[in-house]
């Protein structure tokens, strides 16, 4: 049997979690507070995901960026790909919050979306 | 001299909550004076998530959250007034305030909440030696550049202080590829959230060297590298422990401070530990009808319990504004802090005429494995629950029931404590 000793990331409250595990397979998590615990540990064991935020580039608006975040988390070892495109996106003001700047962010069907209204100067 | 019922000072996530809880409360006549071109305070350089899993149950970006409230604030038609600055307020609660618009002006409220929040400790603080070269940045600063302003802060990158804000830019600055050699902490543990030395550092590779300081910088026109060192229990460096890292940009996220100038101008009294205003349960300072919530008052570590003190200050303000006079002196407890619990917001409470339950707020003064938080009421423990870690970086609470002070008719004294038993 394997222990892991995680740190939950869910909230800031960052509760340590230990996970038992056997052949790939989650006996028991403990430590945690919340469900939000639980299905962190699950996941950071198996196939850890991470959501992605970051700010792009705006033409033609009252602030010259806007915040943007990855929709859903995303695996983490894609973290960087992401980074990647989101780089290189400059957006037409306005934008509004929710709005898709990048519909499937490298290649992982998750859409990237904006964080912030920014108005048409 | 124009005149309001409440003018907030600050139009952040205090004193967006603040406003929105005071209108609920049934006051019409509100301002807020945000200095900033926009509302939200500094929630809008801060892109990353985590915030409002409390308020909302859901996990937001700081723009997010601080949209949420802002929306309120608009939806309820609240006046606020930006690009202005407050830069004197006195103990008859005349507000002065400047600018390009309005020039010069004072404003007369009725009540006076205290929403400025915190700003960072700085380079001069910290008594580092070597010369002033560019490349020098508090990591606010650096978060402001990069993800409002877009730039390109730095390419090797060397972080002093663990604090939230330094962690959160040891990805931030990663992921946009930069090369963040290394973090140090002058103290033996972090003064940053657990998670966020996970997802920040562990999660890249970032070392995080503990107990170690910044004891030159290289560098003319931009840095071109600092000399780390280990420090001893006294928190001197030790001598011989010297290594060297080539960067062109060391980041500070050194702690920060209360921005109580306009506090003091008033006169209230102020808490040496928190560098805020002492309140009560009412989170009124002792200036009648002016109340504090949000980081003006302490440090806080999550932007939800920011707007819930906010709510409190917002909802008294305008029970105050509505009865016209201060409430009357009930039963005034002092509150303690002791053995390891630094400090406590409120410093008093009015145990006669408190809401059904208050809740305490404290950081604790080092890392305590498996100790308990004890309450006592004049030397009788009423309360004990056991936590597995404290630390100074995450601040703590316990909640004070009215009715649990039925039975000390005579008390003086609440402690808050640690306790290994």
């Amino acid at each position: 049997m394997e222990v892991r000793e995680l740190i939950c990331i869910g909230c800031p409250l960052g509760c340590p979690v230990t996970v038992k595990m056997d052949g790939g397979q989650v006996l028991e998590v403990t430590g945690n507070t919340c469900k939000r615990g639980d299905d962190y540990a699950r996941k950071e064991v198996l196939s850890p995901t991470r959501i992605v935020t970051s700010s792009v580039h705006v033409s033609g608006g009252t602030i010259g960026m806007v915040s943007v975040k990855t929709k859903e988390d995303i695996p983490k070892g894609k973290i960087f790909e992401i980074m990647d495109e989101i780089r290189r996106v400059t957006v037409p003001a306005p934008v509004a919050i929710g709005d898709v700047v990048i519909a499937d962010c490298a290649g992982t069907g998750v859409p990237i979306i904006a964080t912030k209204d920014v108005a048409k100067a | 001299m124009t005149a309001h019922d409440i003018v907030i000072i600050g139009g952040g996530p205090a004193g967006l909550a603040a406003a929105a809880a005071a209108r609920k409360a049934g006051i019409q006549d509100i301002l807020i004076l945000e200095r900033d071109s926009c509302l939200g305070g500094i929630l809008n350089q801060c892109i990353h998530n985590g915030f409002g899993l409390h308020t909302f149950k859901e996990e937001l970006t700081g723009p997010e959250y601080a949209a949420r409230y802002i929306r309120m604030v608009e939806e309820e038609q609240i006046p606020y007034k930006l690009n202005t600055m407050v830069i004197d307020i006195n103990k008859d609660k005349e507000v002065t305030v400047i600018n390009r618009e309005d020039g010069l002006n004072t404003i007369k409220a009725r009540a006076v909440i205290l929403a400025m929040g915190c700003r960072e400790r700085a380079r001069g603080a910290l008594n580092i030696p070597g010369y002033r070269p560019a490349g020098i940045y508090s990591a606010g600063t650096a978060q402001r550049l990069m993800n409002i302003e877009g730039y390109s802060v730095g390419k090797e990158v060397v972080i002093l202080g663990s604090g939230d804000i330094g962690l959160i830019m040891a990805r931030r600055m990663t992921l946009e590829g930069a090369k963040v050699k290394v973090v140090a902490e002058l103290m033996p543990y972090s003064g940053g959230l657990k998670r966020n030395i996970v997802q920040c550092l562990d999660d890249y590779g970032i070392p995080l060297k503990l107990s170690h300081t910044v004891v030159d910088i290289q560098g003319k026109e931009r840095v071109t590298g600092i000399t780390l060192a280990e420090v001893g229990p006294d928190r001197r460096p030790i001598p011989g422990t010297e290594e060297h890292y080539a960067c062109d940009t060391l980041l500070l996220s050194v702690g920060l401070l209360p921005e109580n100038e306009l506090s003091k101008g008033i006169g209230v009294s102020m808490s040496p530990i928190t560098s805020g205003p002492e309140v009560n349960d009412q989170l009124e300072t002792s200036a009648e009808g002016v109340f504090a919530c949000g980081n003006v008052l302490h440090v806080h570590d999550l932007v939800d319990y920011v707007s819930e003190e906010a709510t409190l200050a917002g909802t008294n303000a305008a029970a105050y504004v509505k009865a016209g006079r201060e409430r009357e002196a009930g039963h005034v407890a002092e509150l303690k802090a002791e053995n390891g619990v630094r400090y406590t917001v409120p410093q008093s409470i009015d145990i006669r005429n408190m809401q059904d339950k208050i809740t305490v707020r404290f950081r604790v003064a080092d890392v305590y494995k498996d100790r308990y938080i004890s309450v006592y009421y004049d030397g009788v423990r009423v309360s004990k629950r056991k936590k597995k870690v404290l630390a100074p970086g995450e601040m703590e609470q316990v909640v004070l029931k009215k009715d649990s002070f039925a039975d000390y008719p005579d008390l003086k004294n609440i402690v808050i404590c640690t306790e290994v038993e």
